[in-house]
């Protein structure tokens, strides 16, 4: 919890322009990303961001396709506020953070089309590529989601597929090939405290913001949105706001793609 | 008692049992379980245990040994623990009919009676309690009391006791709260001086600091939380604090 | 269905190059998250080990109080992407009964009558799976706790001994965990000579049972080690820091 004092404090420096940390509003905190970081994942990311880390692990299956898409392969997006992270996580089963969390996350990576699901399909209604997606914040710093997406995306970019044996089951530990991506779309969160907008706060500046903005894009186009928060924004806000993501955006994808090798 | 006394020669107050040899030195790092002296000569004080005969620390923390006999170990890490007398910087977390919640970075959630919490007459009939202290407001309180089962007691009846405004604050490992103090306050003193802010310090490891400087009275604080237990903090404190007065 | 069974273990060498009585290597480091009291990374070869301290904190829900000693509570969790099935996340009847356990070895250690009303409370993670995972766990577990200033006795530490091919081997690992015939997961605390943990699974003759006791007794002094080193370590960094930066003055240090 935050004291009405920091919180006030934070406001006002915010109101004169100012942040803590002496950061510029648009300015995220330094970001790594380390693949291949779980050894038994088909692809996993550790992102830091500042004192923030988040680590995403893709895990591969052979299952059914749904009937109205028997030709695609399946993704699922997953994420678990384990009480490791913060001491106001707790145990039991996703609340609403960590499912709208997944939730953001997910369609971002699936409304991208950056992945090609038809490609996932290895005997049409019968059996394709379920790929599990799991969001496991390690430390949470402030802005889980941005790290998270980011780590999902790279982790993602990691995957190998496994080779499969004469029965269609993956033999784990080969590997037929990377798992192939066309983008690489990027959420970049807006807070809004005490009226400026804020990127990449720490976790007492996103306990002190009203309202936040997600918005994930690939090159040339958003792909997602998300508007969260007690209070509102502005149309003036709202535009600035997913102006200034893109461009960050774009900034940051060169992080991932050089952590990716591409 | 045969006298093996060439290890104390300078301070050794009284000769020691020949079973009594101390193993872990002044000043170096400890951890739970490590045996820190053996014999019926030391005495395990706060941070230690005292089994079969053998010394050895409760946690991870510096040894202290005093009058060459008691033996305690200053933990680095670790919660406040109330005790009856200790200013702390206190969180309001809920108000009730008559009384405050407030959270004192404990295990323990503490109770502040509308009598120990307001000097003047309360009409409860007319008055809200919340005009005095609101939820998430922040004050400096007196431990009153501490019950055998942790039930904790706050009073404002004290001179320091008040509601803060303004400036903002920030946590230290409480086990550090003495050294950010120093000998008769003279560290706090030195960051107050040099920065020109008004810092309180709780003994429950909370920190209150207004003033112009305060982002680099917060630093100071910092470099004491990270570096109190390597000697010399005091000359490197004044160092740091000389630094930043030349660059403004 | 009577395969003739392949020998993992040929000679007195093991399919990882390791000797009978060796361990994997080990790293252990303090203090990996900051939003925690305490915390530590455990890795054994490639079984990978996150813990989070939390504690004395106030206990809920309040019906756990104990009015007398601090409520232990000790979750073990496998991350989803840790083994070669994806774990279903949140808890079941496997990750229950490891965390009672764990939490059981944990229980004698602990000063929880300083504590009331409060809970000490440790979630441990484990980010990779190979063999050992409770073990990998109580390891990083113990590290946090004295991390986040928990006044304990003593630390805990543990590992597995197992029977593979007939042979007592230390720290089962990989094929040995899928193909053997024993594993004996222990926690132990050496300057006590007790044992805090104790499963096994397998045909053992009681000497061979003695045997593998032993060996991972010494394996868990050698981790022993280990979670002192890395819990001084986590200090002794800060300190020679500040020496690279040479001396301010002569020290005339004070006594706090």
């Amino acid at each position: 919890m935050i004291t009405k004092i920091d919180k006030e404090f934070i406001k006002t420096l915010a109101r004169e322009g100012k942040r803590e940390d002496g950061r510029a509003f648009d300015q995220f905190r330094d970001l790594k990303i380390e693949t291949g970081f779980a050894k038994n994942a088909e692809g996993s990311a550790l992102v830091t961001l500042g004192e923030t880390r988040v680590l995403a692990g893709v895990k591969l299956s052979v299952g059914t396709p749904f009937a109205d898409t028997a030709n695609e392969g399946v993704l699922m997006v997953n994420a678990e506020l384990g009480p490791k992270a913060s001491p106001e996580f707790e145990t039991g089963p996703p609340k609403e953070g960590a499912i709208e969390l997944a939730r953001v996350i997910d369609r971002g990576i699936r409304e991208s089309k950056c992945i090609d699901l038809e490609a996932l399909c290895i005997t049409p209604k019968e059996k394709v590529w379920m790929v599990s997606v799991d969001i496991d914040p390690i430390n949470d710093g402030g802005n889980i989601l941005d790290a998270a997406g980011i780590a999902a995306i790279a982790a993602l970019h990691d995957v190998k597929i496994p080779k499969l044996d004469e029965d269609v089951r993956p033999i784990f530990g080969t590997n037929s090939g990377k798992l192939k991506l066309r983008h690489i779309p990027i959420p970049v969160t807006t807070f809004k405290v005490n009226g400026a907008l804020v990127m990449d706060p720490d976790f007492e500046e996103e306990a002190s913001a009203e309202a936040r903005l997600t918005v994930t894009s690939v090159e040339g186009f958003l792909c997602a949105m998300q508007k969260g928060g007690e209070s509102n924004f502005k149309t003036e806000e709202v535009v600035r706001a997913a102006e200034t993501a893109y461009a960050k955006a774009t900034e940051l994808r060169e992080v991932v793609k050089q952590a990716v090798g591409l | 008692m045969n006298g093996t006394m060439e290890e104390n020669v300078e301070s050794a107050p009284a000769p020691m049992d020949p079973g009594s040899v101390l193993i872990a030195s002044n000043k170096s790092i400890v951890v739970p379980g490590e045996l820190i002296a053996k014999g019926v000569d030391f005495l395990p004080g706060s941070g230690t245990y005292k089994e079969a005969g053998e010394v050895r620390s409760k946690v991870l923390g510096l040894v202290r040994i005093k009058s060459d006999r008691l033996i305690s170990v200053v933990p680095l890490s670790g919660q406040y623990m109330p005790f009856a007398g200790d200013g702390v910087i206190a969180v309001i977390a809920d108000v009730q009919i008559s009384s405050w919640m407030a959270d004192v970075n404990a295990p323990y959630v503490a109770f502040l009676s509308l009598s120990e919490g307001v000097e003047e007459y309360v009409d409860l009939q007319k008055s809200d309690l919340t005009h005095y202290y609101d939820v998430g407001d922040v004050i400096y309180a007196k431990v009153l009391s501490v019950s055998k089962r942790k039930d904790v007691k706050l009073t404002m009846r004290d001179r320091m006791c008040r509601k803060l405004h303004g400036g903002n604050t920030m946590k230290i490992t409480p086990t550090k709260v003495p050294r950010l103090i120093g000998k008769g306050g003279s560290m706090i003193e030195l960051i107050k001086q040099k920065t020109g802010c008004h810092i309180i310090v709780g003994q429950n490891g909370l920190v209150w600091i207004k003033g112009e400087k305060q982002d680099l009275a917060a630093e100071a604080v910092l470099l004491v939380e990270r570096e109190s237990h390597v000697e010399g903090l005091t000359d490197r404190m004044t160092a740091f604090l000389d630094s930043i007065q030349q660059v403004i | 269905m009577s395969e003739e069974h392949k020998k993992i273990i040929v000679g007195d060498r093991r399919p990882d190059g390791r000797a009978l009585d060796e361990m994997r290597p080990i790293t252990a480091k303090a203090g990996v998250i900051s939003r925690a009291n305490g915390s530590a990374h455990f890795a054994m070869g490639s079984t990978v080990a996150i813990a989070a301290a939390y504690g004395p904190r106030e206990l809920h829900p309040k019906h756990l109080q104990d009015p007398v000693r601090a409520y232990l509570k000790y979750v073990y969790a496998m991350a989803p992407f840790s083994t070669q099935d994806r774990v279903k996340p949140g808890p079941s009847r496997r990750s229950t009964e490891i965390s009672e356990v764990s939490r059981q070895a944990f229980n004698s250690v602990i000063f929880l009558e300083e504590f009331p009303k409060a809970g000490i409370e440790v979630f441990v993670e484990i980010l990779q799976a190979n063999a050992s995972t409770r073990c990998a766990g109580i390891n990083a577990a113990s590290i946090a706790l004295a991390d986040a200033g928990v006044p304990m006795t003593d630390l805990v530490s543990s590992c597995a001994a197992g029977k593979v091919d007939g042979k007592i081997i230390l720290d089962v690992a990989g094929e040995e965990d899928t193909e053997g015939e024993v594993d004996m997961p222990i926690a132990y605390i050496p300057r006590k000579d007790e044992i805090a943990l104790l499963q096994m699974d397998g045909l053992l003759t009681l000497d061979e049972f003695k045997e593998a006791l032993e060996l991972a007794k010494k394996g868990c002094m050698q981790i022993h080690e280990k979670q002192v080193a890395a819990l001084k370590e986590r200090y002794v960094r800060v300190a020679s820091e500040i020496a690279k930066k040479g001396p301010v003055r002569e020290s005339a240090e004070e006594v706090a």
